[in-house]
């Protein structure tokens, strides 16, 4: 076995419930390798996770694990990390549970940015139940809920969170699994509200709703369409045309939520003035 | 300043008591009649070391103190009717999940939006079986500014105690009424912290008990036991299960973990009881008015008398049984189009006759409303 599936996954836990193919797996042993990378004590590490393919995540992995209601997982994770600053918080969520239901958390939690670590694992659909669209279904796409194309224009999830006040922003993908394992390590460590779009696959619903063929193909189109942000950089809207940007999108440092409250009790304490 | 007697409103005296019982974490969002209660929270929190968070909406805000308690803070929420709606999923993940916390709700005349300065008794329902599925809910209702103070300790401490969630179901009058109190000694009241596990094992199941009458023993997440928490029904490793037979074990655990401990939850307040022809029973600030309904009635030479369940849910069944046997006739008295009547009718079991006196329209039931209930003037 895996030394890292041994040391970070609980055993009598798995098999996971994940389709054949599906991407969500990929992340989660990604997100394993950032922490073993980093050093982190596993019971210094919290997953909070929400309801969706996504979420079921937080139960396989051997840390402190809090799979909570749909949309609320930033909600339960900012009482967690307000309570115990000291912990590690890492939120796993999916398209839907972020940025349908959970989108009021979403914004309102990179606006204090609190720090925690938001890694959206991002299939395009809701696969739970079935195969809906969602907030980040591109527009045309085909969901069951959308048998003739969807006509919601979809959401740029680090755009959304850059302009939320996130101050790290990224966005990996299940195939360049080196770049994304690196942006989790980042993420984890940066003082405030990180967010990562993970790009997944899902080719049970989304893929084979759109013929978007296998888990293999999909992963292909990934590797084919993704550019690095600082190669971006250089390239025209017409070579930007169909590809998707990758990499850290967006980093700066601004005053950090639980670090302010920590202040605000010393100076209601009458310690520090 | 214990022992002191001040001036204190219901809201305020909500917020001291709970400091008093422990609490260091409030998440809220405003509302009316309920807004001093996050007022004061946001003021003295800090002060002492805790933590005060205005959340987006009161999704997030229940969401927030279920976060808080397992970390291991004690954290409450208060809110009135719309907000009470909103939080209704996570209170029922608060009871699957086995997550200690303090609920507030003060009410206010509804449905939606209603008349939202205005007192009423209408969610005692909801208290009871607003989330979906069965579930686990101790329900207490205080009917003075002193008996808010000790309450929300007791209501803290069962919460603790039995890892439920605990509504306290003040209405607008006890919201907002002033009344002089005297804030009791420490040394007069217990407060309970949640029982941790003794050592981990290797083989330790956190949600594994010995009989139906224990509570698991959930350590705060970051010290040392690694484990799961779901709101899906799970097994005694907390990890998720659709086994009908662990299912069956799950459900039966979760009920009865206050149905076998009814005795140690249930508090009920008595007056001119003794002897009395007729029951009065009533919650929260309609008890004030009963008791001047009954002193009206004596006066009168009618032997009348009141019970007042303050602990409301799980409902004192056993007592208004018994009691039933003993009167001649009951009279309810509630803010609402009927309610408790529907919980005593089930108890009295035909025992004795019932009669029903509501009102809903925010203003408050007086004492001789009640009084010509308890003449028999009206039904």
């Amino acid at each position: 076995m895996d030394p890292l599936v041994k040391k970070y996954f609980r055993q009598d836990m798995l098999p996971h419930i994940y389709c054949p193919g599906c991407g969500h797996g990929t992340l989660m042993k990604d997100l394993v390798k950032a922490v073993d990378n980093l050093g982190l004590e596993k019971d210094q590490v919290c997953v909070v996770s929400g309801i969706g393919c996504s979420s079921r995540s937080a139960g396989y992995m051997d840390f402190n694990t809090i799979h909570t209601t749909h949309g609320r997982a930033i909600a339960v994770a900012t009482g967690i990390k307000l309570a115990k600053p000291e912990l590690r918080v890492i939120v796993i969520t999916g398209d839907g549970d972020a940025t349908a239901i959970g989108g009021n958390h979403f914004i309102h939690a990179a606006r204090r940015n609190i720090d925690m670590a938001v890694l959206v694992f991002n299939n395009n659909i809701y696969g739970m139940t079935g195969g809906q669209y969602s907030p980040t279904t591109p527009m045309g796409d085909f969901g069951t809920t959308a048998p003739y194309g969807s006509i919601d224009p979809s959401f740029d999830i680090p755009t959304l969170a850059k302009a939320a006040g996130a101050t790290f922003v990224a966005r990996g993908t299940v195939f360049h699994t080196a770049k994304t394992i690196r942006l989790m390590e980042r993420a984890i460590l940066h003082k405030g509200f990180s967010v990562i779009d993970c790009m997944s696959v899902c080719p049970t619903y989304y893929g084979r709703k759109n013929k978007k063929g296998d888990a293999a193909d999909m992963i292909r189109w990934q590797r084919d369409h993704c550019v690095d942000s600082a190669d971006a950089k250089l390239m025209s809207p017409d070579e930007l045309e169909d590809k998707l940007i990758i990499g850290e999108t967006f980093h700066r440092n601004r005053a950090e939520y639980t670090s302010d409250y920590q202040e605000l009790i010393d100076r209601c304490k009458g310690g520090a003035q | 300043m214990s022992g002191k007697r001040v001036l204190m409103q219901g809201n305020e005296a909500c917020v001291e008591g709970a400091l008093a019982a422990g609490m260091r974490f409030y998440a809220g969002y405003p509302i009316t009649p309920s807004t001093e209660i996050a007022e004061l929270s946001a003021l003295r929190l800090p002060v002492l070391g805790g933590h005060f968070i205005q959340m987006e909406d009161e999704i997030g805000s229940m969401a927030a103190v279920i976060g808080a308690s397992v970390a291991g803070t004690k954290a409450m929420t208060a809110t009135s009717g719309p907000g009470f709606s909103l939080k209704q999923e996570n209170i029922g993940y608060a009871a699957m999940a086995e997550v200690p916390c303090v609920i507030v709700n003060v009410q206010r005349v509804g449905p939606s939006t209603g008349m939202p300065t205005s007192t009423a008794q209408g969610d005692i329902m909801q208290c009871r079986w607003g989330t979906h599925g069965d579930h686990p809910v101790i329900t207490i209702a205080p009917s003075s500014v002193s008996e808010v103070y000790t309450e929300i300790i007791r209501a803290f401490n069962l919460s603790e105690k039995y890892r439920v969630p605990v509504i306290f179901l003040m209405d607008e009058t006890v919201g907002h009424m002033r009344e002089g109190i005297e804030i009791p000694d420490p040394d007069s009241y217990q407060v309970i912290d949640r029982a941790m596990p003794d050592k981990k094992g290797d083989n330790w199941r956190p949600f594994a008990v010995d009989s139906e009458k224990d509570v698991p023993k959930l350590p705060p997440f970051g010290m040392g036991w690694r484990y799961h928490i779901t709101g899906l029904t799970h097994d005694e490793r907390g990890y998720p299960t659709s086994s009908p037979e662990k299912s069956a074990a799950f459900i039966s655990r979760l009920m009865n973990k206050l149905a076998l401990n009814r005795d140690d939850i249930i508090s009920c307040d008595s007056y001119m009881l003794e002897d009395a022809d007729i029951a009065v029973i009533c919650i929260g600030s309609i008890g004030r008015s009963a008791k001047e309904a009954v002193n009206r009635a004596r006066a009168k030479g009618i032997k009348a008398g009141v019970f007042r369940p303050v602990t409301v849910w799980p409902f004192p069944d056993k007592e208004v049984t018994e009691l039933a046997k003993k009167v001649k006739r009951i009279v309810v008295a509630e803010q609402n189009c009927g309610q408790i009547v529907l919980e005593v009718e089930r108890c009295v079991r035909g025992a004795c006759p019932v009669t029903f006196k509501g009102k809903a329209n925010g203003s408050m039931l007086m004492p001789d409303e009640i009084l010509a209930a308890i003449e028999g003037g009206e039904n």
